[in-house]
């Protein structure tokens, strides 16, 4: 499957770091890297720095996690550093599970020796020998591309014994994920890693004291490993100059949606949503009219006009309602329902919970009915009141991030977007006409020659009309199959 | 240990470091509510799998709400139990637990002693929103012999998980599924009886609800009472004379033999009969088989299989036939007290008073689940009648009483009738770890050396470690001993003797905590073994109180002998009194 | 669960010892041997489960919570031709669910089931990466771009010849 290639899309704007090899370098070839610097910087620290000075340069870069709540690397690393123990890990999570997100798969597919050279670092400063990729078993390509790359490290003397000619050890295995949205939590990963159900635990511990078989590990993502190497090459201070104050640096976003321009964009964080969307998205398809954005996955939030110039970055994101997440980015149009889209998340929620906790569980299921009801015209006012406690309560007390986030679409859209609750619950109206409950078949009178097919199409005798004359739906007979339209030659038979 | 200072609901309290939330504000006499929580801390379990959400608190400069129950305090950390927002979230997650669960309490086997119930009281639940349109989870009825699921109950506690495969190493249930589908359930979801289950019935003990009931015999008793043409027998383990009286609100470890005799009598059973005195029968048997064993093995027979594993407890039973059947040949042949005394009340007492064995329902009354499985086992029946017909825990014992309208506590003492109501203080300890070996040792003792065993208490037997050694001098020859209680720790004893790294020569193993005092039919312990201590005392008082100490004493031992079986071992007392095991590995799916 | 029962021949059974053996037996390899055995099998039947439980010293009710808990692993066959369609946010937003009814309706099964031919099976991806061509559905390796529900017939056509 081809992964949507950035030459489509602008440049301007982009600043590619996680991205700087994709599509650049051929990544079978060791060679290829190596001459894009590649394991340079690993060669660099292991000559040059202590693990405590290294770890001083990924804190005073600013970095932070990219695969959802955005901590900083750098603390995190000196965490799992100080952690005393003989066995440490490293562990990349490639387990994107995010629908409509997919840069660890481009950065995997098209640049996997990035991600080894930066863990082999993390492995440096904190003092592990081992590492793993905990990578989903659905992307194949990425895992042969991994395998090669692997082989070929060990090969070069990048991976394996006395790297660099250095006291220092290092190898990466491959671990398999399965199908569980939630082992994106870094404690559910863990469980996975060690073969049992990937539900969350607790923290504390956090995985820095006590992870992957009771040993300090340190968990990043894919696209925060693959910045690691240039901070080493370029210094703490070029990386910290891209950005805004407390969000250093780029961010991928997944581009995809109604707007002209989709795919992978890396831009400096504090870039608007209007820049991405108009600018490097290219507006939106068709020339309809912007209607939302929806970042940060499926427990994110619908953002609306009015957030289009905040500059993106963890904290901003947080204060509208959404969350930066690992970086997906859907654009919707005036043909959208929010209630819809609220519904279709939940669905994803309640497929993707694991059960561990009562609120997440039975939760999410709750406010997925109550979103049906609303769609399907069931909906009452006090209704609306349910769904703002039940979220808010989620939130509250679920056990683990997929939980504490799930109810954002709904809170979300119910603060920017209440009318379209309201005109669902009151008026039984779906402006956007999505909600087949909500829409009725009615006959544009100018437009109707009275040729009888769609009378005759009816299974349920619901239009009336003398032949050449205008036709009548009764909409209380009607069932809503949609025969008339599809036999309309005039296009008399719409939805409205 | 550090201490750490922190405030919670405006008071002020110092605890050690590493303690939780939930703990400390207990220290206050704040009881924050738990329902999935479980620290059974006598028996090193606790169960936190931080999941009903219910224990949550407020912690300032925290974003979201904390599970007390699996928090830990920290220095000048500012909680609230008890804020508006905190008493909001409580009751909201207790209306989604609640909106996922049947509401037939009033037919409900844990009506009255349920903790969602409970719950339900405290918070005040009065309603369910959106009950009319909330989907449910539902899963099949699963009724085994001992135990039935009910898993539209199950509020994804844990609990039972916990103890199946942490406790008790079993592995039958673990959690399956994902979500809204989760559920705890044994492989493929198929029934208990086609799992590892040994019917110990510690899930069922630990269930915060009706999901996991026993299944309930009741009924069937009371039919049995009111059919003219039966002769109706009743054996009560010693086990649950020590317990009983805890239904009835008095304190743990209050001995209550004569009133629950009284009781029964009231009940209108035809014979008031004592397990105890099958006890002693069990001792004479597997006394001798171990001494057979053991003098045989002292002559360098190396065929003679040593240690001999003791075979009362059905649980355990259940346990080596799955999970090591290569050593079927090691345990006791010897049938467990519970079948001992059906097998001599429809023969030997059915012909003395002249009764047909198809007349006469033999009823037990049990600390046990296990035992209702065991009672139905074929090899304990005689041309398709069960030797023992039904067996009824502790808790079914109290329903019954209750139904009748008699309040233990005011019923004057009664004794058991004779003969097969008899017994002597080593028939009692059965119900403690390490009682059935210390029985043995009695008599073993006596006879294995000709002489009179002077100091009949085995201090070095008791006790409430899970796994334990003593070594017996058997007048120059030192016996050792090993006892274990909870199959986790049988499992450590058995692959021990198995890698050859130990050297006993007899071996007691009770499934539950404590032995039957902590049976899966008694009044619910919740781990405390406080309350297990104290029962033990009772069984141990009433050891000390018997005019009689030791097994081959009982008078109607020998009479029973002299006028029927002969001696141990002989082929009469193999016929009635001894089986055999099977290979249960094989069996979970290829069924 | 129910699952079809079937009866493992001997070469079988040795087929997911080696597999278990491959990672040396150890508990923490779960996952992978499960991985192995799916790609061997197809599927993950019961009796390969208790196989694997036996040789692995794991609960049979571990090694099923397990399978069950992720979405990748399958206790029914696939069809000869899996269908998938993507229900990633892209997808959705671009018409996937008007898609996904059009192949319900057309090969009457529901997701998660295989025709009764054994021909077809439906189900849902999250998200396969390949957002810029949304909708998108795969039958078996091939991939399919910016579905409508008319392509629906067509598609299904391609694999009746």
């Amino acid at each position: 499957m081809p992964v949507a290639t950035l030459t489509e899309i602008p440049v301007k704007k982009q600043i590619r770091i996680a991205l700087r090899n994709c599509g650049v370098i051929n990544p079978e070839k060791i060679e290829d890297y190596i001459v894009r610097d590649g394991y340079f910087a690993l060669g660099m620290v292991l000559s040059e720095m202590t693990p405590e000075n290294a770890i001083g340069v990924i804190k005073d870069s600013g970095i932070r996690g990219r695969g959802g709540a955005g901590f900083p690397t750098g603390l995190k690393w000196e965490f799992a550093s100080k952690s005393m123990s003989e066995q440490k890990y490293v562990v990349c999570n490639a387990d994107e599970g995010d629908p409509g997100a997919f840069m660890d798969r481009s950065i995997l597919e098209g640049d996997p020796h990035t991600v080894l050279e930066a863990m082999a670092l993390c492995g440096y400063c904190i003092g592990a020998n081992t590492g793993y990729i905990y990578i989903r078993a659905e992307y194949p390509l990425a895992i042969a591309r991994l395998k090669t790359a692997i082989s070929q490290a060990r090969e070069f003397g990048f991976l394996g014994k006395s790297i660099f000619g250095s006291e220092f050890e290092f190898d990466i295995h491959l671990k398999y994920g399965a199908g569980a949205f939630v082992c994106g939590e870094e404690t559910a990963l863990i469980h996975s890693m060690e073969g049992l159900r990937g539900e969350p635990s607790l923290k504390p511990p956090f995985p820095s004291e006590s992870g992957y078989l009771g040993k300090p590990t340190n968990v990043n993502n894919v696209e925060t490993y693959a910045n690691i190497p240039v901070i080493f090459l370029k210094g703490a201070e070029w990386f910290s100059g891209i950005g805004t104050e407390k969000s250093k640096g780029t961010k991928v976003f997944a581009l995809a949606g109604k707007v002209n321009n989709v795919g992978l964009v890396e831009v400096p964080m504090g870039i608007t949503l209007r820049e991405v969307i108009f600018e490097i998205g290219g507006g939106i398809k068709d020339g309809k009219g912007f209607k939302a954005v929806q970042t940060g996955g499926p427990s994110g939030g619908c953002l609306t006009e009015k957030h289009l110039d905040t500059p993106i970055d963890y904290e901003n994101l947080i204060a509208c309602g959404s969350m930066m997440g690992s970086g997906g980015m859907i654009v919707m149009d005036e043909d959208d329902c929010m209630v819809s889209i609220a519904k279709f998340f939940l669905d994803f929620t309640v497929e993707e919970s694991c059960g561990k906790c009562s609120p997440c569980r039975i939760g999410n299921k709750r406010l997925y009915e109550l979103l049906d009801r609303i769609c399907t015209g069931k909906g009452e006012m006090p209704d609306l009141d349910r769904l703002r406690n039940l979220s808010e309560v989620i939130k509250d007390t679920s056990l683990c991030g997929l939980g504490q986030s799930s109810p954002n679409p709904v809170l979300s859209t119910l603060n920017n977007f209440y009318h379209e609750y309201v005109s669902h619950v009151e008026d039984k109206k779906c402006q956007a006409g999505v909600c087949r409950d909500l829409l009725e078949y009615f006959i544009i009178e100018e437009n109707c020659v009275g040729c009888t097919a769609c009378a005759r199409a009816c299974p349920v005798g619901a239009i009336s009309g003398e032949r050449k004359e205008p036709h009548l739906i009764n909409p209380d007979t009607c069932i809503k199959c949609g025969a008339c339209l599809e036999k309309c030659k005039f296009d008399a038979v719409i939805l409205r | 240990m550090d201490r750490v200072k922190l405030t919670i609901d405006g008071r002020a309290v110092e605890v050690p470091a590493g303690t939780t939330i939930y703990k400390a504000a207990k220290e206050l006499g704040i009881d924050i509510p738990i329902l999935c929580y479980m620290d059974l801390k006598d028996l090193n379990i606790e169960n936190k799998p931080g999941g009903c959400r219910i224990c949550v608190v407020e912690v300032e400069g925290r974003g979201n709400l904390a599970s007390s129950c699996s928090t830990n305090v920290a220095a000048g950390m500012v909680v609230k139990t008890n804020s508006m927002r905190v008493i909001n979230a409580r009751r909201t997650v207790m209306e989604l637990i609640l909106s996922d669960h049947p509401k037939d309490c009033l037919s409900c086997a844990k009506s009255g002693n349920c903790d969602l119930q409970d719950m339900a009281v405290k918070l005040g639940i009065r309603e369910i929103p959106g009950q009319e349109y909330a989907e449910m989870s539902t899963y099949r009825l699963d009724t085994s012999p001992s135990i039935i699921r009910e898993l539209d109950k199950c509020i994804m506690c844990r609990r039972c998980e916990t103890m199946c495969n942490d406790f008790q190493t079993v592995g039958a249930l673990h959690a399956v599924n994902r979500g809204f589908e989760s559920v705890v359930a044994p492989a493929f979801e198929m029934n208990l009886e086609h799992s590892p289950c040994t019917y110990c019935g510690q899930c069922v003990a630990v269930c915060p609800t009706g999901a996991l009931t026993e299944v309930d015999h009741t009924s069937k008793v009371i039919s049995a009472l009111n059919d003219p043409t039966k002769t109706v027998v009743v054996q009560t383990a010693p086990a649950v004379r020590a317990a009983l009286g805890e239904e009835f609100g008095m304190e743990p470890g209050t001995r209550v033999t004569g009133q629950m005799v009284s009781a029964l009598r009231q009940l209108g059973f035809d014979y008031v009969f004592d397990t105890d005195f099958a006890a002693d029968l069990t001792i004479m048997e597997e006394g001798t088989e171990l001494l057979g064993r053991l003098t045989r093995f002292m002559e360098g027979d190396e065929e003679v299989k040593l240690p001999i594993l003791t075979s009362c407890c059905p649980g355990w039973v259940n346990f080596f036939e799955y999970n090591y059947p290569e050593m079927k040949e090691i345990p006791s042949t010897a049938r467990s007290p519970q079948q001992m005394f059906g097998s001599i009340a429809k023969s030997y007492f059915a012909e003395m008073i002249e009764v047909d064995r198809k007349d006469m329902v033999v009823i037990s009354i049990m600390p046990c689940l296990a035992k209702k499985y065991e009672c139905q086992r074929e090899e304990f029946s005689v041309d398709g009648n069960p030797d023992v017909d039904y067996s009824i825990t502790t808790r079914e014992l109290a329903h019954l009483i209750k139904q009748a309208n008699l309040d233990l506590a005011k019923l004057d003492s009664d004794d058991f009738d004779a003969p097969l109501g008899e017994s002597s203080g080593a028939g009692v300890i059965f119900a403690a770890t390490g009682g059935v070996i210390e029985a043995a040792t009695r008599t073993a003792y006596e006879i294995y050396t000709g002489k009179v065993l002077e100091k009949v208490d085995f201090e070095q037997l008791r006790g409430m470690e899970g796994i334990r050694s003593a070594k017996v001098d058997f007048d120059g020859q030192e016996i050792n001993i090993g006892i274990a209680h909870g199959l986790g720790n049988a499992r450590k004893l058995l692959d021990d003797v198995k890698a050859g790294k130990s050297q006993y020569h007899a071996i007691e193993i009770m499934a539950c905590p404590g032995g039957c005092i902590g049976g899966g039919g008694q009044p619910l312990h919740h781990g405390d073994a406080s309350i297990l201590k104290a029962r033990a005392r009772a069984i141990y008082a009433e050891d000390r109180d018997k005019p009689i100490r030791k097994s081959h004493e009982n008078p109607y031992i020998k009479k029973l002998y002299e006028e029927f079986l002969g001696e141990p071992m002989s082929e009469k007392a193999h016929e009635l009194l001894h089986t055999h095991y099977f290979d249960k590995r094989k069996k979970i799916f290829q069924v | 669960m129910s699952s079809v029962k079937i009866e493992l021949r001997q070469d079988q059974i040795e087929k997911i010892d080696s597999i278990c053996e491959s990672f040396g037996n150890q508990e923490g390899e779960l996952i992978n041997v499960l991985h192995k055995s799916q790609e061997t099998f197809g599927y993950l039947p019961a009796e390969v489960q208790e196989v694997i439980s036996e040789k692995m010293e794991i609960p049979a009710a571990k090694v099923y919570g397990v399978v069950t808990f992720y979405s990748f692993f399958s206790m029914i066959p696939k069809g000869e031709f899996p269908v998938s369609i993507c229900t990633g946010t892209a997808c959705y937003v671009r018409g996937a669910e008007t898609v996904l009814n059009e192949f319900k309706k057309q090969l009457e099964i529901e997701v998660g089931e295989t025709s009764t031919d054994g021909k077809f099976s439906l189900s849902c991806l999250r998200c396969v990466g390949a957002c810029g061509l949304a909708p998108v559905v795969t039958v078996g390796d091939k991939t399919y771009g910016r579905v409508a529900p008319d392509d629906v017939k067509e598609i299904i056509s391609e694999y009746l010849k």
